[in-house]
């Protein structure tokens, strides 16, 4: 009989690990994904992650390339670095909503306006995670959180920020897209729009960012089934998936 | 290169490129912008890069992403600016980076004002940021040596893989004199063992990082670092001494102060009078034993500092109690004069 496999371990997942993430939690799926990608693009050796503050912050100890830590929001500004002084190397920041969208809007606005050759992940979950379930920039209308424990009100914190909009406003940015991890159907897009990040970086095209619509079981309260339901329901209405720049249907 | 006629900064700017740096991301901040401008016009022509980062927080982080791929990168700032970048000296120095950073300081607090100040005595050599850590911290008193400590700073930085601050006051930024810059190649040091971008030719990949959760690996990286600085106190102390050794008036001082007051006690030696003075070049490693030595035969030691008294602490830690210290000041941007200085001494003989 003629065996085939249909799961592995990607190449770029260290060998015998497993995650310290929540059960049902997207960044799981999402390193995934992003170890598929480095693994099928052959850029393994020459990638260099910048991890970030936050749940992900060990994300070193799963995917096997070059890592750098980050302080809370300077991805972009430490990815330029790395990136400007070696321009051989593919370079990507992993960033949640707190880090990208609050401490570090100033970096990550600059990265995408100065077109830096790098790839950002930005994961919104619309909480904070590690720091236990405070509001977010992202945090929706209504929604309880344990810094607005009567749900968010937009006359005093304002509306959640959608930041692949926000930075399709500017000129420079090659690729901006808004993708989840919520469902099989979305994780085959999200891979897709992941590898794409990357190739425009590698062929030169300019900066690139994907928005990953994930998940917060434990912070949300909910079962992990649930909460990828929500994510579903009540976060893609607010931050519709979709491309917001493409720098070659641009060109076209 | 022959002796020229350049400004601090420019000159500083011009030792770092002659030492091999070819990367300098930087923000706009007075009394140091000709350091960026001239960065800016230059290291593109080299094969290098400038980048104008969208504040200092962000300058020190590239910095430190440049450090981290084990490439010469410098940045430049003042006071207020520095400050900004404080949470990213602290990362530097916990994920072991070299890096080299000038801080041309301005008068403070807060805003202050734009005129020459020696202020940031505390933030450079005790911290500024968190944890435990120390930056290597240089104090030119002439311009040439801010280009010969500059072009130091980066063999210092790798040796060590630390940041290295060059504590300028406004003076050593903004006065012209005659400097002579040669090339410097420096130590060679080998970073592919820890530095991002080698995975391939290392044959595994590496992490720069400062985050230990368990409390054992995390005290055993502070034992690590505190090894490290307790090298540089036993291996990069620089100091000068100038008629230190028969001094009954010990004076201590650094930087632009220092210079002034040689010419005081040039003066007062014309009298006959017993003053010298030790000149810490390293403000950390601080010259604890020179000034303990040389002050246990003075009958007084005068610290002079264009701020309200930091260094003072330091060199109060070296004398104990054996020889009165006492401290003359300035701040706000206000020098001292020869003539008061020598008034001061006058007072003390």
């Amino acid at each position: 009989m003629k065996e085939t496999k249909i799961y592995e371990r990607p190449k770029s997942w260290k060998k015998g690990v497993h995650t310290h993430y929540c059960p049902g939690c997207g960044h799981g799926i999402t390193h995934r994904i992003l170890c598929e990608v480095i693994d099928e693009l052959g850029i393994q050796e020459k990638t260099i992650g910048i991890a970030p503050v936050g749940c992900a912050a060990m994300m070193y100890d799963y995917i096997d390339v070059d890592f750098c830590e980050a302080a809370h929001g300077r991805a972009p500004a430490l990815a330029t670095g790395l990136k400007r002084t070696r321009p051989d190397q593919v370079v990507f920041t992993y960033q949640g909503d707190g880090d990208l969208a609050s401490i570090g809007t100033a970096e990550i606005v600059h990265v995408a306006n100065r077109g830096e050759k790098i790839t950002t992940i930005f994961i919104n979950n619309a909480i904070y995670g590690m720091t236990g379930g405070q509001m977010a920039p992202t945090t929706l209308v209504g929604q309880r959180a344990t810094t607005c424990p009567e749900g968010r009100d937009p006359n005093l914190a304002g509306y959640p920020m959608r930041m692949c909009e926000l930075l399709a406003t500017l000129k420079t940015p090659a690729y901006i897209a808004r993708v989840s991890v919520a469902q099989p159907k979305y994780i085959i897009e999200a891979k897709k729009a992941i590898k794409k990040a990357f190739e425009y970086q590698i062929s030169g095209k300019g900066y690139s960012f994907v928005e990953v619509l994930s998940n917060c079981p434990t912070n949300w309260g909910m079962q992990p089934v649930k909460a990828f339901e929500w994510t579903v329901s009540a976060m893609m209405p607010y931050y519709p998936l979709g491309v917001f720049k493409d720098f070659d249907k641009e060109a076209e | 290169m022959a002796r020229v006629l350049m400004k601090g900064t420019e000159a500083i700017a011009e030792a770092a490129i002659q030492a091999g740096c070819k990367y300098f991301f930087g923000y706009p901040i007075t009394p140091q912008n000709e350091i960026p401008e001239y960065m800016s016009a230059k290291l593109p022509k080299i094969g290098g890069a400038y980048v104008q980062a969208e504040s200092e927080v962000a300058a020190i982080n590239m910095v430190m992403g440049g450090g981290a791929t084990g490439t010469k990168i410098m940045t430049s700032s003042s006071s207020p600016g520095i400050s900004l970048m404080s949470e990213g000296l602290s990362y530097i120095a916990g994920c072991e980076i070299p890096a080299v950073i000038v801080n041309v300081m301005r008068a403070g607090p807060g805003l202050g004002g734009i005129l020459p100040a020696q202020g940031d005595y505390f933030q450079a050599t005790k911290g500024g940021g968190n944890g435990d850590y120390r930056l290597l911290v240089l104090a030119p008193s002439t311009l040439q040596e801010a280009v010969d400590l500059t072009q130091l700073a980066f063999d210092l930085a790798f040796k060590y893989r630390n940041p290295v601050m060059i504590l300028a006051d406004g003076f050593m930024g903004q006065m012209m004199e005659a400097v002579e810059i040669k090339e410097y190649k420096g130590q060679d040091y080998d970073v592919v063992p820890w530095a991002l971008g080698n995975m391939e030719k290392r044959g595994k990949r590496t992490i720069l990082k400062s985050l230990y959760l368990d409390p054992g690996d995390l005290e055993h990286h502070n034992i690590k670092l505190n090894e490290k600085y307790k090298k540089m106190q036993e291996e990069e102390v620089r100091y000068e001494e100038f008629y230190a050794d028969d001094a009954d008036v010990l004076i201590a001082a650094f930087g632009t102060t220092a210079r002034i007051a040689k010419s005081a006690i040039v003066n007062l030696r014309k009298e006959g009078k017993k003053v010298g003075m030790v000149r810490p070049i390293t403000l950390f490693p601080f010259p604890y034993d020179v000034i303990k030595e040389r002050a246990s035969k003075a009958k007084h030691v005068l610290v002079m500092e264009m701020n309200m008294g930091q260094m003072l602490e330091d060199v109060k830690l070296a004398v104990g109690e054996r020889t009165p210290v006492s401290f003359f000041g300035h701040a706000g941007g206000i020098s001292h004069s020869v003539k008061e200085i020598e008034e001061k001494i006058r007072e003390i003989l």
